[in-house]
């Protein structure tokens, strides 16, 4: 009989402490699939954020380093400038990527670092408590922004498109945005995961996937309302697709369409 | 009518004295457990029409204070010990420049990311001057939910006045606990010290203004940091405040600050009950420290207790000048020592 | 006097909510009071417990380690309070959710059967509300009497509708105390 739906290796069989619906734990899966599929487990190296996916530690079986808020993409390059045989993945939320850590993020992919770089968009601060993440969306609640996101009265800016920013860069090769709150959406987002996975393993340059992801609890929403959320809300505004795909590999780019 | 006492988390009381002490502008960025303390001031700053804005990062947040605060602007930020690590920068540039600031420190466990529980490990951080140089700043750490709101109140003219940065170290325990407390009436804007020195508005001021801490001429250097340090020692003979019980028959004292300092009262109680010669020493000011009281009492048995693995204790040792016997109790990682746990050591180190 | 209470449950019992509003009575008679929460790592569902005092005197330190008396919400939390409670203690359980006995033979123990209670007074939310009741009625440290006004500043106005219906739940808990 063939095997249908299994447990990824790479993937410890405990339960998560993430929320129900919350998106970490879909991601965590989907990259212990594509490591299993590429038979790295024994050479992968996680750099921990500082955010509610501090917790991967716990769940991925394999090694990592935990760095600073924000620092991760620092971390991730010297990790992988040692050990460049090594598939070396940044995970990132928006707050970690795109606030405290705009310098390092941009900075790493302008040098066309060769790690691959999961940032998880969640427009919220997760681990926090739900304050304003450089993604929330102009109008939405927050904490820290109680009468919602007002970009031009209280100054608090315009959600941050962190993928056509560094689209720009010339470090950049693969820049991707999936979602994970449908079948579909899973799917296509695991295959930008492996097309990011195999371009670093080939050493073409800076790779990033942003994932749009739940956060029903500071969303304060069922989870089943969040997908929804998602799609209505975060979708129009973060296109999903290949935003970038310069990769050197020309039948991985038709495969990604 | 006396004012009306409220129930308030330690956070928020922290953020409406502030707000009542007339602060203009307030930068912060989120991290626990001071978070209650931002979205206050995010709704409440709004509400009254201020400045608040939430930083990209905690370096950020520290340099919009600087810059407010040299426009003259009561300014503040609060975080909790990593953010107030990348803060020391900041800070050592504002005393640098004689800037006034407030910076609250709601304190938790490190080194490193560390955990989210109460500490007392930035001791060190907070009275040594945590950034490069030569350089102090004030620190109040407050007992509780009131002496947090009246403490952080007090913390504007203090460093108005003083011409520096006004910390409140607090810890996870002051932030997030609920206690009545009664709030300070707004402050009169019209009671404000002046700030002559402020850039902006120069109409017919014959000086131009500048903040700045740039020295290069050693001499000049020099001469200017044993200007401050004169101020110091102005600020430690009057500003230096402690609060003491039963040390006159005291066989050991205790001393503690903060939400230690509150663990202490009580194993001071038990111990009385039981006829053991205890007293009590709080620092309520941890710079300037209460050198002198120290000094006073050299000679007497002190026994220090901490959420660290002893750093106030090192001041307790140098200010009894070696004259006394003192012992350290300290729980660390974010545990909280009990009255029942002091007490023991206190009968251990009285053999009683 | 100083009534030092140790409560616990698991998170969306309303434990949290209980120790504010004990607190908030407790101030509105007079008396010097502190709560202090606690939370699981877990961020929804995890273990709910809280530390709370009310004292004729300044209270000293903020943390309940030897209560005076214990609510124990829900069955995990069981050992916990057993192992803390002050000899001789006050221990209040909510004998919907904790079927088992104390080992705790010392203890004062009054069993109420919160939930059963509230579901009879129309939602099982109200549990927190039976429980208060019935720790106000055991220990006499916070009477309750002024809860309708704290009520009405403690929930927005959407909400009270709803305060008469944690009166009767206070009241049915008082009187689940023989
Ligand atoms: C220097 C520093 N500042 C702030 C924090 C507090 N903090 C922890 S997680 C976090 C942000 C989490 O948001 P995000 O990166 O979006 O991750 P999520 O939890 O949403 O997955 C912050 C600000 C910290 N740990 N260190
Ligand atoms: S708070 Fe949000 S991001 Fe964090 S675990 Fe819960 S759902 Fe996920
Ligand atoms: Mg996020």
């Amino acid at each position: 009989m063939e095997l249908v739906y299994g447990h990824p290796k790479s993937l410890k069989p405990i339960q998560t402490k993430y929320c129900p619906g919350c998106g970490h734990g879909v991601i965590h899966r989907l990259i212990t699939e594509v490591i299993d599929e590429m038979g790295m487990q024994e050479k992968s190296i996680i750099l921990n954020p500082v955010g509610c996916s501090i917790w991967a530690s716990l769940y991925f079986d394999f090694d990592s380093v935990q760095v600073p808020h924000g620092r991760t993409p620092a971390g991730a390059t010297a990790v992988k400038r040692m050990l460049p045989d090594h598939l070396v993945i940044c995970y990132q939320g928006d707050g970690d990527l795109a606030a405290i850590g705009t310098a390092e993020a941009v900075h790493a992919a302008n040098r066309g670092e060769k790690f691959t770089t999961i940032f998880v968009n969640n427009a919220i601060y997760g681990m926090t408590g739900g304050q304003m993440a450089p993604t929330t969306l102009v109008g939405q609640k927050a904490t820290t922004a109680p009468y919602g996101r007002d970009p031009i009265e209280n100054g608090m800016g315009y959600p941050i498109r962190v993928l056509e920013m560094l689209a720009t860069l010339g470090g950049t090769k693969y820049l991707a945005r999936g979602a994970v709150n449908n079948a579909v959406n899973v799917r296509k987002t695991k295959q930008y995961i492996r097309k990011a996975f195999e371009a670093q393993m080939r050493g073409e340059g800076s790779s990033m996937v942003e994932i749009l992801s739940q956060c029903p609890t500071n969303w304060a929403m069922e989870p089943a309302d969040s997908v929804g959320w998602v799609e209505s809300a975060m979708i129009p505004f973060y296109a999903l697709g290949e935003i970038k795909n310069e990769l050197a590999d020309v039948a991985g780019k038709e495969a990604g369409k | 009518m006396a004012a009306e006492k409220r129930l308030m988390k330690g956070n928020e009381a922290m953020g409406e004295a502030a707000v009542r002490a007339g602060c203009d502008a307030y930068f912060g960025y989120p991290i626990t457990p001071q978070n209650e303390l931002t979205a206050y001031m995010a709704k409440h700053m709004i509400d009254h029409k201020r400045v608040f804005i939430q930083a990209e990062s905690e370096v950020s947040a520290i340099n919009m204070v600087y810059g407010a605060a040299a426009t003259g602007a009561r300014s503040m930020t609060s975080s909790s010990s990593p953010g107030v690590s990348l803060k020391q920068e900041g800070i050592s540039y504002a005393c640098g420049a004689d800037v006034p600031m407030v910076v609250i420190n709601v304190a938790r466990s490190g080194p490193g990311l560390g955990g989210i529980s109460p500490a007392q490990g930035d001791y060190f951080q907070s009275t040594r001057g945590g950034g490069h140089g030569d350089y102090h700043h004030i620190v109040l750490a407050p007992k509780s939910v009131q002496e947090a709101a009246d403490l952080t109140f007090e913390a504007f003219d203090l460093a108005d006045e003083w011409r520096m940065p006004a910390m409140i170290l607090a810890d996870g325990m002051i932030g997030q606990m609920m206690e009545g407390v009664v709030l300070p009436e707004p402050k009169d804007p019209a009671t404000r010290v002046a700030k002559p020195w402020a850039v902006g508005n120069k109409g017919k001021r014959a000086e131009l203004n500048h903040v700045d801490s740039t020295q290069l001429v050693p001499e000049n250097f020099e001469k200017a940091l044993h200007a401050r340090y004169a101020r110091y020692d102005e600020i430690k003979r009057t500003v230096a405040r402690w609060e003491e019980q039963h040390l006159e028959d005291a066989d050991v004292i205790l001393s503690a600050y903060g939400t230690s300092a509150r663990v202490c009262l009580g194993a001071m109680q038990m111990a009385r009950k039981l006829g053991l010669k205890v007293g009590l020493l709080r620092p309520i000011t941890l710079w300037p420290f209460p050198e002198k009281r120290f000094g006073e009492l050299a000679g007497k048995r002190f026994l220090v207790v901490e959420m660290s693995m002893g750093q106030m204790v090192e001041d307790v040792r140098l200010y009894t000048h070696g004259k006394s016997e003192v012992s350290f109790y300290g729980r660390c990682g974010g545990m909280i020592p009990t009255e029942e746990d002091v007490l023991a050591e206190i009968r251990r180190i009285l053999k009683k | 006097m100083t009534e030092k209470t140790f409560m616990a449950g698991f998170g969306g019992q309303g434990v949290i909510s209980m120790g504010q509003l004990w607190v908030y009575c407790g101030m509105k008679e007079d008396l010097e009071v502190t709560f202090f929460p606690f939370y699981g790592a877990e961020k929804r569902g995890g273990i709910a417990r809280a530390s709370v005092i009310v004292s004729t005197e300044e209270i000293a330190s903020p943390l309940v380690t030897v209560p005076d008396s214990a609510v124990v919400m829900n069955m995990d939390s069981l050992p916990l309070c057993e192992a803390n409670l002050k000899q001789g203690g006050t221990m209040l359980i909510n004998s919907s959710l904790v079927k088992v006995d104390t080992k705790r033979t010392d203890a004062r123990v009054i069993k109420v059967p919160c939930n059963e209670i509230a579901e009879k007074l129309g939602d099982v939310k109200f549990a927190n509300m039976v429980m208060m009741g019935a720790l106000s009625k055991a220990t006499g440290a916070v009477k309750l009497d002024k809860l309708e006004a704290v009520l009405k500043s403690f929930f927005g106005p959407s909400k009270h509708k709803f305060i008469p219906m944690n009166l009767k739940a206070i009241e049915e808990g008082m009187k689940a105390v023989g």
